[in-house]
């Protein structure tokens, strides 16, 4: 009992207890466990189906007429752009920091992941700017030229699909670049020095040997890459482009019709459904020995670059640095230094702390979530569970704000529902126990960034071959031990990955934080937003560099960790 | 391992805490949920304060404000619902989430056409949507919004996406006034007159003016305000100052206004408070502050107009209905659909 006694609440909670674990009826509780977990992340999506059902599907067909074939044309047209040039981007960039030696690849390497602190609109905002009429480009063309109209010359149009597929694709490509690091650390080293000793080019070996190999961890990128890009609004309403996404909005909104909207969101989850379900089965296709993946290759000699290569490769990595973070940073800079002038706002202080604060926390509890989802589908893989967990972490797929009206219905309902009884039976309100607070927020980024954790986590767990456990099994180690002490050291990179991914992620939430936060919480993102929507996004600069370097300390404290390892 | 933990633990706690304070029911205070930015009133609200003082807590919600409300209930929070266009407001109404208040004061300040006959919203100012014609390309000093369906303007006509609140509102007034069939061959030939496909804001379209991209845009008359005197971003002044601004249908029916308004919320905690705040924002002192801070229309008869207001020019207001400009807001919506406006 003593031993028992000693556990905190969180172990007994996640079903950690190895006494649990050892009898049958252990597993059972995990299972259970797993499942109210799973169901309590996928509560968005069913109260979606509820509403959605709840409809009379006029606007169906309405849509179905109108905007359906348009829209997802343009969807469509997005996503694979998007998904083809952020697989180049990251996969290449990864490939030439991890096999290669270069000028500045040590710095190269982490600022490859800068972008990542860019929120899309920002970055919308930024390249229109810096591409658009008063530009510097643009003003740089006229002045050289004597152009005085933008109807003397054709110019790159930003506000168009191409330019949205490119504005998206420069701050989200880190996440396949961050994955397939990940995968060309620890399984590439190996088989690349087994191919050039039998003599293949450098070339060859990354399409034919390492491309394949790290296809999982390319498609994991790509993925989220896809379910961020669908779930933009901000960026494609400044750049003019009608995703499906939008026509959510428009259904909801103008034509008073909320069931209508949340049939379409619905329409957008089938539409990830059916690519997490494609990629699956490919990968089920694909044979390669997990045991040897995972040998790690001591000195392990990066391949050193000279004359024209080593230019190129510095060229090709620092590109993707330069449009995804130099760009907007410019430009915001260029902005902050002038309101600067303006006078600096005490507030901002407040909303950086609020966000670091709200980012912490949920990065903190998402990611003990996703690692207790994913070590539990370790070692209870059944395909139920299996099944649950990857619907419920679809929701990442959905605009912010029906995320959040999804989880604020029925805990509204719960709050509500407590309140009435409290004050029936106990003569006291309770008010709007969850809603009226920043627990909601929390729990909405938890859901919401769910599939950035999980994902990552799973990965890594897949790298660690499941022999490892059963030996600490046989030597006597418990369950718990063995998660602990060993599986838990060697994960680390992945868990940093993630909690850094999920921190910077709700860093630049806006569209759930908008619509559920409470009195007097504000964030960085609402700051910006706030000054945006009244047009005068320049005052914003500073709070956008702001998140940006934020963004940037956990970034370094990730490149720290997984140089450790 | 356990002290760690436990140190976790207790920082999460902390954490959580901390940002978790809700303190939205104190006494003398006053809940806002806003579809518009708090710090556009927040002059108004300070004035509030210092003359009552009540304590304003204004939180900014963008989408979803209808939902939320209803979601809570009988706990809502909310006292005061600020808006910014009339479909909202009247969703406000529809949705069951407002009451009926009935007020001498604010029956006086605010005119019959801009209030709801039970009281269940308020109109605050009127916004005109207005043509920014280039000064150096566009001759004319008159137009009508029937006109921009015409074939001289093919290829020079800007304007934001035809979903945006402001533009539905137009084409739901034009449906009001010329009839559904006729609007929707009016929409047809406007966007075949449109220079580029719709996207940016309402400023971003006077950039197009000034930019060449087009001869005329679609707005709302206080941005050319706010562009004038933008200080943080000068080159906005360069904008304005390349475009006129021409009152469609002036010699008609009038120009398209939409409204900004107020409602009490059904469930207000603090109704004396809300209604207190409801009569100092119809009341003359506001009704001048914000006519000044943001350059749109006050409602009050009688209110001085803002010296850029006034430079404008003459408004005449289209006296359509406002609830029937709500009513065809959804068939505006799907219009915009059908003729694949945005495309």
């Amino acid at each position: 009992m003593r031993k028992e006694d000693k556990l905190s609440w969180w172990q007994a909670l996640s079903g950690f207890r190895p006494s649990l674990l050892i009898d049958r009826l252990g597993l059972d509780r995990l299972s259970l466990v797993l499942i109210i977990i799973a169901l309590l992340v996928a509560m968005p999506i069913f109260t979606l189906f509820v509403i959605a059902l709840s409809g009379d599907f006029s606007s169906l067909s309405h849509l179905v007429k109108n905007v359906i074939p348009h829209a997802s044309k343009t969807t469509f047209l997005l996503l694979f752009g998007i998904a083809f040039l952020t697989a180049i981007i990251g996969s290449l960039s990864a490939w030439l920091v991890s096999f290669f030696e270069f000028p500045f690849r040590k710095t190269l390497s982490i600022a490859l992941m800068l972008p990542l602190a860019v929120p899309t609109y920002i970055n919308a905002y930024a390249f229109v700017e810096f591409f658009g009429f008063t530009g510097p480009i643009q003003s740089l063309v006229r002045n050289i030229f004597g152009f005085t109209s933008s109807r003397d010359y054709w110019f790159f149009e930003i506000r168009s699909l191409g330019g949205a597929i490119i504005v998206l694709s420069l701050v989200l490509y880190p996440y396949v670049y961050l994955s397939m690091r990940a995968i060309f650390y620890l399984q590439g080293r190996k088989v690349i020095e087994a191919a050039s000793l039998l003599g293949a080019g450098h070339g060859r070996i990354f399409t034919n040997i390492l491309l394949p190999l790290a296809r999982p961890a390319l498609a994991l990128g790509v993925i989220l890459v896809l379910m961020e890009a669908i779930n933009d609004i901000g960026a494609m309403e400044y750049l003019g482009v009608k995703t499906l996404t939008f026509s959510i909005y428009s259904v909801w909104l103008n034509q008073g019709d909320f069931a209508g909207a949340a049939q379409i969101a619905l329409i957008l989850l089938v539409i990830i459904l059916a690519l997490v379900i494609f990629e699956r089965l490919a990968r089920n296709k694909q044979v390669f020995s997990e045991k040897e993946a995972s040998i790690k290759i001591n000195g392990f000699q990066r391949v050193k670059l000279n004359g024209f290569a080593k230019w190129v490769a510095l060229f090709a990595s620092l590109t993707p640095v330069i449009l995804g973070f130099g760009i907007p940073f410019f430009i915001l800079g260029f902005f902050a230094l002038r309101s600067l002038k303006t006078g600096f706002d005490a507030s901002l202080i407040n909303a950086l702390f609020t966000s670091i604060s709200l980012a912490t926390i949920a990065a903190i509890i998402t990611v003990m979530v996703a690692l207790f989802l994913s070590y539990a589908i370790r070692i209870k893989n059944t395909k139920t569970i299996r099944t649950l967990v990857r619907l419920a972490t679809l929701g990442y797929a959905l605009p912010g704000t029906i995320i959040a009206l999804g989880i604020f219905l029925p805990l509204a309902r719960f709050d509500n529902f407590v309140d009435f009884y409290m004050r029936d039976w106990f003569g006291f309100s309770t008010g709007l126990l969850l809603t009226g607070s920043s627990i909601t927020l929390i729990f909405a980024y938890v859901v919401r960034f769910m599939v950035i954790a999980e994902g990552t986590i799973s990965a890594g767990f897949e790298k660690i071959p499941n022999t490892l456990d059963q030996a600490s099994l046989c030597y006597g180690k418990s369950r718990f031990d063995t998660f602990f002490k060993i599986l838990l050291p060697l994960m680390r990179p992945a868990i940093a990955t993630a909690a850094l991914l999920v921190f910077i992620d709700v860093l630049k939430e806006l569209s759930a934080t908008l619509m559920l936060r409470p009195f007097g919480l504000e964030t960085l993102s609402i700051y910006i937003h706030d000054l945006a929507s009244r047009g005068r996004i320049e005052q914003a600069g500073l709070a956008s560099l702001i998140i940006m370097l934020a963004g940037l300390i956990p970034i370094i404290i990730l490149m720290k960790t997984l140089q450790k390892s | 391992m356990t002290n760690i933990k436990q140190i976790l633990t207790a920082g999460i706690s902390a954490l959580i805490i901390s940002v978790s304070i809700p303190s939205a029911f104190a006494s003398d205070t006053v809940n806002i949920y806003s579809y518009r930015q708090p710090e556009l009133i927040a002059p108004l609200l300070e004035a509030f304060t210092n003359e009552t003082g009540i304590e304003v807590k204004a939180l900014y919600l963008g989408k979803g404000v209808l939902e939320r409300i209803k979601a809570e209930g009988k706990n809502s929070p909310a006292d005061v619902i600020l808006t910014l266009d009339i479909s909202r407001l009247v969703g406000l109404k529809e949705g069951g989430v407002t009451q009926s208040v009935v007020n001498t004061k604010i029956d006086a300040n605010i005119p019959s056409q801009y209030r709801d006959s039970e009281g269940n919203w308020f109109g605050l100012t009127t916004r005109a949507r207005v043509v920014f014609a280039s000064r150096e390309r566009v001759e004319q000093n008159i137009i009508t919004y029937e006109e921009l369906a015409e074939e001289k303007w093919k290829g020079r006509i800007c304007t934001r996406s035809g979903q945006n609140a402001y533009n539905i509102a137009l084409i739901a007034s034009m449906i009001a006034n010329i009839g559904e069939e006729e609007t929707k061959t009016w929409l047809r030939k406007v966007k075949a007159n449109l220079a580029r496909s719709p996207a940016g804001n309402d400023r971003a379209q006077v950039k197009a003016v000034y930019s060449g991209e087009c001869d005329i845009a679609i707005g709302n008359t206080y941005y050319a305000g706010k562009m004038r005197t933008n200080e943080e971003n000068p080159e906005q002044k360069e904008w304005e100052a390349s475009v006129k601004i021409l009152f469609p249908n002036s010699e008609g029916r009038g120009t398209h206004v939409n409204l900004s308004g107020m409602a009490m919320a059904k469930y207000a905690p603090n109704p004396k408070n809300a209604l207190a705040l409801m009569e100092f924002l119809s009341s003359a002192k506001a009704q001048e502050i914000y006519a000044e801070q943001v350059y749109e229309y006050p409602i009050k008869a009688g209110t001085k107009i803002s010296p850029i207001v006034e430079s404008f020019g003459k408004i005449k207001p289209d006296n359509l209905a406002l609830e029937e400009i709500a009513k065809n807001a959804a068939i505006a919506s799907r219009m915009v659909d059908e003729v694949g406006f945005d495309n």
